[in-house]
């Protein structure tokens, strides 16, 4: 609880005393690369392999005669944007950018470079964390899209290829009983598992004390707590916006 | 002239300053000695608003550093170089001069670069600016810490160990550098240190702390005279002041 009080006092202070808006311009679009485009590697090889395997599974549980052969890619379909492109992608980046966010902030702590900024008169915190907020929200959503596309073309490709369903029942199974609100459910998910990450991972960062010893303990914890949130956020919004 | 009344600081219960009231002055090099525990380095912080203290007040130039108000107009007049050098390592040697005028002044690009290059070849690396604070050594990071600290004209310099991990020759060239920028640009400065290099070198005045007490305040020319047993016992565990006082 008293972790989770300091936490929200952290997220207050991101908003305080807050530089010119060109110094964040700035350190948005370094922050863009780091988080957006520095993941599109990893997180188009999840994608590809995710929507591959599910389509192979699915088709593999599919005995019945009675059910078409385009239901596999309605499956794969809803299985993707619904659950896959949105959660294990930001699994996946909770790894990937909640360490890298939590490793830079802590070193910086121990370095006490954060408090070279505080004795300048600069509110650290917002200097340092909102660029990286910011940039997770708008990038984070965006990698999820790519993700949902890659998975479905995945399965595309995995299908046809082993031949478990052929091209024309897999597009057509992709368009059948489709429904929109999946695609903004998505979409919101994503954001709210953006500011999860970056908000924790940046908390984990920037309240490191001690060495180099402690700065690692901080990125496992980001990771962990990142990991936990997202799912637990996922339920959440399952509950609140599916029912 | 900065002012202290009265400053006390505890963590997790246990005292750590008890009590410490001082001034230090203005254009002269105001030495923190002790040794290593007593709360020199808290004090600084408490002094330069990096922890609050538990109670008591802390002037500059009678402007108090509680009051909001003046919190920012004194951090704008506040240079420090940290114990490590604090050099931001994603940006080269001439950025970390540059960012608190591109933080805080109306500077073009092309003033704010002739700036930190002057302040560059204040402290001798007029050549290093390109280079990154991992390409170069501790004594220059420390050299580097000293011309950001200086790029915005601050009235008081803050230097945490200045010396640590440096070697002689390199510890007595900061120290000089210290009290050259201290007497050119007519600032207070406070240093906090161990070092008794520093203490005879500069120390136009000097406080001694001892488990979060004031014990001594005075000057390089009278430290060697003084009463107090404790400051005898620290000042006489170096070889250096052994042989000065014999």
């Amino acid at each position: 609880m008293i972790s989770l009080g300091k936490y929200l006092i952290f997220l207050g202070g991101l908003f305080k005393k807050r530089e010119r808006f060109q110094v964040y311009l700035e350190q948005f679009f370094e922050e863009c690369i780091q988080i957006g485009v520095n993941s599109l590697f990893i997180v188009g090889i999840v994608a590809m392999f995710i929507g591959a395997v599910t389509c192979v599974q699915t088709a593999y549980n599919m005995v019945s005669p009675v059910i078409p052969n385009y239901i596999i890619s309605t499956i794969v379909r809803d299985m993707t944007v619904l659950e896959l492109a949105p959660t294990i992608t930001c699994i996946v980046l909770s790894g990937k950018v909640g360490s890298h966010i939590a490793g830079q902030l802590g070193t910086m702590r121990v370095t006490e470079q954060i408090d070279a900024l505080e004795v300048m008169g600069i509110n650290a915190s917002s200097y340092l964390v909102l660029p990286k907020l910011m940039a997770a929200v708008v990038m984070i959503p965006m990698l999820v899209v790519l993700a949902a596309f890659l998975s479905i073309s995945g399965g595309y490709l995995a299908g046809t290829i082993t031949g478990v369903i052929n091209s024309h029942d897999f597009l057509y199974g992709i368009q059948y009983d489709f429904i929109p609100f999946n695609v903004p459910f998505a979409l919101i998910k994503s954001v709210v598992f953006a500011f999860l990450i970056s908000t924790i991972s940046s908390f984990k960062g920037y309240y490191t004390r001690g060495g180099a010893l402690e700065v690692g303990q901080a990125s496992t914890q980001a990771v962990t707590n990142s990991c936990i949130s997202v799912l637990l956020a996922d339920y959440l919004l399952a509950q609140l916006l599916l029912n | 002239m900065i002012e202290i009344n009265n400053i006390k600081k505890a963590f997790s219960g246990k005292e750590v300053l008890k009590g410490i009231s001082g001034k230090f002055y203005q254009g002269k090099s105001n030495l923190i000695i002790g040794s290593s525990g007593t709360g020199k380095s808290v004090l600084l912080k408490n002094i330069v608003g990096l922890i609050q203290p538990d109670e008591g007040e802390i002037l500059y130039d009678g402007r108090d550093f509680s009051k909001p108000a003046a919190i920012q107009e004194i951090r704008r007049e506040i240079g420090m170089l940290f114990q490590g050098s604090a050099l931001f390592d994603s940006m080269t040697v001439l950025e970390n001069v540059m960012f608190p005028l591109k933080m805080f002044t109306k500077m073009s690009p092309q003033e704010r670069a002739e700036r930190a290059q002057y302040c560059l070849e204040r402290v001798s690396l007029d050549k290093a600016g390109s280079l990154m604070p991992s390409e170069i050594s501790g004594g220059m990071q420390k050299r580097v810490g000293i011309a950001r600290a200086i790029v915005m004209n601050p009235k008081y310099l803050f230097c945490d160990e200045p010396n640590s991990g440096l070697d002689p020759q390199t510890a007595i060239t900061i120290d000089e550098l210290i009290q050259d920028i201290t007497q050119e640009f007519n600032m207070t400065t406070v240093v906090v240190t161990h070092d008794m290099n520093s203490v005879m070198g500069i120390g136009d005045h000097i406080m001694y702390l001892c488990q979060g007490h004031k014990l001594w305040e005075g000057n390089k020319d009278n430290i060697l005279d003084t009463d107090c047993k404790e400051l005898q016992e620290f000042l006489f565990s170096s070889e250096l002041i052994r042989k000065l006082k014999s």
